[in-house]
C-alpha cells in the first residue's frame, strides 16, 4: 500500500487568512486595470482588507495577508520578483512596520483614518525609499515627491473612511459573509 | 457602540499628513533659492550684489532714479519714477530666474542663483 496523498493540517486561522488574503489578492488586479497618469499612484484598495484584518484579527494576520498578497498578485500580473514588485514589497514591509505601531496610539482619538494614511504614507515611503537607493537618481525622483504624499494623502484618508464605515456596520445581516464580526473594542 | 468615523486624532493626522504634502511641495517645487541680484540700467549691468547682507542701490534712468532694495534672500524695486509702477508692485524676489523689469526707466533687477536656470528645454 502506498500512500497517494500528503495531508496538512489546516487550521480555522488558515482558513481564514487565505479566505481573507483572495479577497486582498481580488482587489489588487481590479486595482492594476485602473489606468494611472503615473506609475505608483495607486488608490491601494488592498490596503482596506489589511486594515481591516489588523484591527480584527491582529498584526500576525496582518503581515501574511499582506505577504500572500504580494506573492500571489505578482504571480497573477506577472511581475513576481521583477523591480516593480520589489518596489510593493518594500512598501509593504514599511507599511506594516508603521502599522505595528499606530496601532497602539489610544483608539479612543486616533481611528482607522489615522491608521490608513499614516500606512499609506509609510507605502510611498518605503516604495521611494527602494526607488531611490537602487532604481533611480534621487534628483529625479524629488519632484515627484508631492505628487506620491499627495496621493498617499487622499486615497489613504478614503480607505481609511471606508474601512471605519465597514467597521461600523452593523454586524453580518446575512451581508457580510463569515466570521466578519466587529472588534468588541477598537 | 458607534465610534465615530472621524476622531480627534484623525483630523490631527490628516492636518499633519496636509502640511507635510504642503512641505514637500514647497521642498520640491519651490525652485532655486537666489543668490545674487543682477541690475542693469539700458541694458548694461550696473552691479551684481549678493543676497547675503541689507542694502539699498539707486540708478539713474531717463526719468529718474530708481531705488533698488536687498535684503538677505530677496531684492525688490523700492521705487522708481514709472507712470504705472509695475515693477514696485511686483514686491520681493527671491527665486532664481526671477525678475522685475521697469521699462520706462530702462532698469531691470534680476536675480540669479547658483546654477544658472534654463528659461526652457527642449529634447
Amino acid at each position: 500500500m502506498t500512500r497517494s496523498a500528503i495531508e496538512l493540517p489546516v487550521t480555522a486561522d488558515d482558513r481564514r487568512i487565505a479566505r481573507l488574503a483572495a479577497l486582498a489578492i481580488g482587489l489588487t488586479l481590479a486595482e492594476a486595470a485602473i489606468p494611472s497618469p503615473i506609475p505608483g499612484v495607486k488608490p491601494g484598495l488592498a490596503n482596506i482588507v489589511i486594515l481591516l484584518v489588523l484591527l480584527q484579527y491582529g498584526w500576525r494576520a496582518a503581515a501574511w495577508v499582506s505577504a500572500l498578497r504580494l506573492l500571489a498578485g505578482g504571480l497573477l500580473l506577472g511581475n513576481l520578483f521583477a523591480p516593480g514588485f520589489w518596489l510593493g514589497a518594500a512598501g509593504a514591509l514599511v507599511s506594516l512596520a508603521v502599522l505595528g505601531l499606530a496601532r497602539h496610539l489610544p483608539g479612543r482619538y486616533f481611528g482607522p483614518v489615522s491608521l490608513s494614511v499614516l500606512a499609506a504614507f509609510g507605502h510611498i515611503g518605503g516604495q521611494l525609499a527602494l526607488a531611490g537607493i537602487w532604481l533611480l537618481p534621487a534628483a529625479a525622483l524629488l519632484k515627484l515627491l508631492p505628487v506620491f504624499a499627495a496621493a498617499a494623502l487622499i486615497f489613504g484618508a478614503v480607505n481609511g473612511v471606508i474601512v471605519a464605515r465597514l467597521l461600523a456596520a452593523p454586524a453580518a445581516s446575512g451581508r457580510q459573509s463569515g466570521s466578519c464580526t466587529p472588534p468588541s473594542k477598537p | 457602540m458607534t465610534m465615530k468615523i472621524l476622531r480627534a486624532g484623525d483630523i490631527g493626522v490628516l492636518l499633519v499628513g496636509t502640511g507635510l504634502v504642503a512641505a514637500l511641495t514647497v521642498y520640491a517645487w519651490g525652485g532655486d533659492r537666489g543668490a545674487t541680484a543682477v541690475i542693469r540700467a539700458a541694458g548694461q549691468v550696473v552691479k551684481t550684489a549678493p543676497l547675503t547682507h541689507a542694502q539699498s542701490v539707486s540708478v539713474d534712468g531717463p526719468l529718474g532714479t530708481t531705488r533698488i532694495e536687498i535684503e538677505p534672500g530677496r531684492a525688490r524695486v523700492a521705487a522708481d519714477p514709472s507712470p504705472r509702477q509695475l515693477c514696485v508692485k511686483q514686491g520681493w524676489l527671491t527665486l532664481s530666474g526671477q525678475a522685475a523689469l521697469c521699462l520706462p526707466n530702462q532698469v531691470s533687477l534680476e536675480i540669479r542663483g547658483r546654477a544658472p536656470a534654463y528659461d526652457t528645454l527642449g529634447y
